[in-house]
């Protein structure tokens, strides 16, 4: 990075589920000032400790960045990383979590609202569903646990990023895996990609944390 | 356990066999926890006994572990299953004995979300307190709630929510209560991933329980302190 250039100082702390499609985002938009650094996708397991992971980037950026915007939603944090970005002076990208981000918040709460037990699906769950879904969830080694956890579910909708007919065929499958309907609505990258376009426009704000 | 050599519980003493009880529990291993559970009630251990000491302490320490990061989702979910299965042997038993329940608690997810793992642990640790527990599911809206604690009239209601963007439905039951002026006739109890006390506080809740155990010592303090100031 270009030291003296202070466009040359925005960091992008993001989800690792986000990571590929930031880093995408960062490159077809030629965004060279902008620098992506991920937190591992796996802290959804235990999104209380995300503030911290978040915070600790932060303070480890200090001085170093003109800018600093977080990829994350409140990620079930229950506003404890909007306190932690608060006193920092951060904006995230709006919304819950990803999948508001993507479909867009009035979107996902209509979703949601017309089916309570919908299990969503993004490009980042579908390819990373066996690892994330059936073993991190143990259903392959108990398979018994299965509908214990999807007992409230009625149906799969897969929110696609991209126009990927093998993700889309991975997608069915997951839903067929989990016994659940299966719906398909293209979003594209949403909130993602309005957030660092804004990134691109707006001059570097001033020291950032 | 995964010793290669099968273990004789009949053979341990009443101590060893409580250890290795919660073991099993830890382990989710279901049948041996129910054989556990029947050969201390043929050594004479009453129901009870056998519910606090060997299902629900057992159980403690899965809660503790996961608290703490040692244990994740599906093996709680197996040691839950397992204290379940413990509780099915014990649960008639309990019910001859005739004791009475040391409170009664409704308790249901709130409208919009479909999860109910944590509500469904905090049910049996309640349970294996001594509460009777009205389960009403998930997706409760707050008609629901307050027919149940119309026609229930329990000592707690619990809420319980997964999601950041359902969790606040709790303020909206609470509200309710407070206008129709029957807040104080309960205690009402929060917990859910994303909640913490701040939250508790913010939506009128007596208390915000971190865990099914914390949740069950919570209720049983609060019944302690009503029925103190009622003596």
């Amino acid at each position: 990075m270009a030291g003296s250039d202070r466009r040359a100082s925005t960091l992008v702390i993001g989800c690792g589920a986000l990571g590929r499609e930031l880093v995408e985002l960062v490159a077809r938009d030629g965004l060279e000032h902008v620098e992506v650094r991920c937190l591992p996708a796996s802290l959804h397991n235990r999104p209380e400790r995300i503030p911290a992971a978040v915070e600790g980037l932060v303070v480890a950026a200090r001085g170093r960045y003109g800018r600093i915007f977080v990829a994350y939603g409140d990620c079930g944090t229950g506003g404890a990383l909007d306190r932690v970005l608060a006193r920092h002076g951060i904006e995230r990208l709006p919304g819950a979590h990803c999948y508001q981000a993507y479909a867009g918040v009035a979107a996902f709460d209509r979703m949601a609202e017309e089916e309570p037990g919908t299990f969503y699906l993004t490009d980042f769950l579908v390819r990373n569903f066996d690892r994330l879904v059936i073993t991190g969830l143990g259903i392959d080694r108990h398979p018994e646990l299965l509908p214990q956890y999807f007992a409230g579910y009625r149906r799969v909708v897969y929110l696609s990023q991209r126009d990927d007919p093998a993700l889309l065929e991975a997608a069915e499958r997951a839903a067929e895996r989990l016994g659940l309907a299966f719906e398909h609505r293209p979003t594209g990258l949403g909130e993602l990609e309005t957030s660092i376009a804004r990134l691109a426009q707006a001059p570097a704000a001033a020291e950032a944390a | 356990m995964t010793d290669e050599q099968e273990l004789d519980l009949d053979s341990l003493s009443d101590a060893e066999l409580v250890e290795q009880m919660h073991d099993d529990l830890y382990d989710g291993m279901a049948d041996e926890v129910v054989a556990g559970t029947r050969i201390l009630l043929g050594r004479g251990w009453g129901p009870d006994r056998v519910l606090a000491e060997a299902l629900v302490e057992g159980m403690r320490i899965v809660g503790v572990d996961f608290r703490d990061g040692i244990l994740f989702v599906p093996e709680v979910l197996l040691s839950a299953n397992s204290m379940k299965a413990g509780m099915g042997v014990l649960r008639p038993l309990l019910a001859e004995t005739g004791a009475r329940p040391i409170g009664k608690v409704v308790l249901g997810t709130v409208k919009g979300d479909i999860h109910d793992i944590g509500k469904n642990l905090v049910g049996m640790m309640l349970e294996g307190a001594g509460f009777e527990v009205v389960d009403l599911g998930v997706n409760t809206d707050v008609d629901r709630f307050l027919a149940a604690l119309e026609e229930h009239k329990p000592d707690i209601l619990g809420m319980s929510a997964l999601l950041t963007t359902t969790m606040p439905y709790m303020k909206v039951v609470i509200q309710a209560l407070k206008d129709r002026g029957i807040r104080d006739d309960y205690t009402v109890l929060v917990g859910g991933a994303p909640l913490n006390e701040e939250f508790g506080l913010a939506v009128g809740a007596d208390a915000y329980c971190r865990d099914a155990a914390v949740a069950a010592e919570t209720a049983r303090a609060f019944i302690d302190k009503r029925r103190a100031a009622q003596a």
